[in-house]
């Protein structure tokens, strides 16, 4: 990982941001492996640079846009956000970023999108969770936001980690950070971003639609039938005795900025 | 095919069988001084309560083969096979109880919550509950009081094995391949068993033919 030079943002949680240690152990990251500790140990054949990201559907101006070149053309922003997986365990994470309203800026997206899709790299040769007979998801991993959505401020596309460049395991070279939603909606890898007026499709919501939903945002009213998303287990902090759940916030926490996007919504439907 | 069941001096027999209670509950042990020196990644709580639902699995498939083996292979370890019952439900206990005290820090409302809404707990939880009796009448008065009843309450041990692999399956976002193996191990013993007693009197008719064609 190589150093980034960051300037500050508002956007920092007053809480104890976890150890780089642990962000990088501990992930959910399939193309590597089911086990958390599997993209630590199983990417290190993964080649981050050089990237593109294509950026294309409903914009005036599509392109293929090198990573490299965005982190230049863009201040990087370190903003330290919680992080809630879905699973009910949580982090706090000082990202370092740049708004994804900048990138969709830079394209202008017509007046009919209203939705953006993302879509994740296949890379069998790189990736050992893409190979062999067992495959534990239909690839490439998609993901997708309404467009109010991909252009509120808190939506980020992180570059880095702690001041540095992404470790492969967390999603390198370029990711997506969406802080009052459940962790999977943080597609990792990014290769395409496509703009559309359909509702895109989500791998988790395609793997079992029951459990998860498109809009995934974090709700301690709305269990997971599996398990109750009311607390969370704060990682890194507890050791084995002493370990206290925290609560679950709305919106985890961001409430005041993101809530009126779904205002007359029913969250329990549109979970 | 008898030769490969080993068959120790009677005098060692009892040790044989307190060194599997110790060797059974040692990865417990080790895991649990892992846990508590800071040494089991980033999230404790969650492994150890995995772990030890692994493991309860585990000898709750090695309690399961027991007869077959026999059956099959003329394995005959029968005299393990208490042992090995008691460490799947020691091993249910402790899943059981890292889940209450560690992961629910004793909430338990949020435990009865649990319990009452969702079918993956209760399965684990129905499981862990029918172990109980089984536990509890493991010992030989209760094998003498009880008689032939005795039989038929152990054959409570498939309802838990059908009820611990749903919970196991339902314990993740998706099962990964160790998961079908361990799951696939269950179904297959379930199967035998309810199989056995059909192939069993198949071949009790077939000697009585015999015997009948040679006695003509």
């Amino acid at each position: 990982a190589a150093a980034l030079s960051v300037i500050e943002s508002k956007y920092k949680v007053d809480e104890k941001a976890t150890s780089l240690k642990d962000i990088t152990t501990y992930n959910n990251f399939y193309e590597f492996g089911l086990d958390k500790g599997d993209p630590a140990a199983l990417s290190g054949n993964f080649k981050p640079l050089p990237w593109t990201i294509k950026v294309d559907g409903m914009v005036n101006k599509p392109g293929t846009f090198d990573v490299e070149a965005l982190m230049k053309e863009f201040p990087i922003e370190n903003r330290t956000y919680r992080m809630r997986c879905v699973e009910a365990w949580s982090m706090v994470i000082p990202w370092d970023g740049f708004p994804l309203a900048s990138l969709l800026d830079k394209v202008e997206p017509l007046g009919s999108a209203k939705y953006v899709a993302f879509e994740t790299v296949v890379r069998p040769d790189e990736m050992p969770g893409q190979k062999g007979i067992f495959q534990s998801l239909d690839w490439p991993y998609v993901e997708g936001l309404r467009l109010d959505e991909a252009r509120h401020p808190l939506t980020l596309l992180a570059v880095g980690l702690y001041g540095q460049t992404l470790p492969n395991q967390n999603g390198a070279p370029i990711r997506l950070v969406v802080p009052w939603k459940y962790g999977f909606k943080g597609i990792k890898s990014i290769v395409r971003i496509t703009l559309t007026d359909k509702e895109p499709k989500n791998t988790w919501q395609v793997t079992n639609s029951q459990e998860y939903g498109f809009y995934a945002n974090v709700n301690p009213e709305v269990d997971h039938p599996r398990w109750s998303q009311a607390s969370e287990r704060r990682i890194g902090e507890s050791g084995f005795f002493g370990a206290s759940r925290h609560p679950t916030l709305p919106f985890n926490g961001y409430a005041d900025e993101v809530a009126s996007l779904y205002s007359g919504m029913d969250l329990r439907k549109n979970f | 095919m008898a030769g490969l069941s080993f068959s120790l001096p009677k005098r060692w027999q009892s040790a044989s069988i307190w060194a599997l209670y110790v060797v059974g509950l040692l990865p417990a042990v080790w895991t649990f001084y892992l846990g508590a020196t800071d040494q089991l990644g980033a999230d404790p709580v969650k492994t150890f309560e995995l772990f030890l639902g692994l493991w309860t699995i585990r000898f709750l498939i090695l309690t399961l083969a027991v007869s077959p083996a026999r059956d099959f292979f003329g394995w005959n370890y029968l005299r393990y096979r208490r042992a090995l019952g008691l460490l799947t439900f020691y091993y249910a206990l402790m899943h059981f109880t890292v889940y209450m005290v560690l992961d629910q820090a004793l909430d338990l409302s949020a435990v009865l919550d649990d319990v009452l809404k969702r079918p993956f707990i209760m399965f684990g939880m129905g499981a862990l509950a029918l172990l109980v009796p089984l536990a509890v009448t493991s010992n030989n008065f209760s094998i003498r009081r009880l008689g032939p009843n005795w039989v038929r309450l152990h054959r409570l041990v498939y309802i838990v094995a059908a009820a611990g692999a749903v919970h196991f399956a339902l314990s993740t976002k998706i099962l990964d391949l160790e998961q079908y193996i361990y799951v696939g191990l269950i179904i297959l013993l379930i199967l035998y068993r309810s199989w056995r007693p059909i192939a069993r009197s198949r071949k009790r008719g077939q000697g009585r033919q015999r015997s009948a064609t040679a006695a003509v």
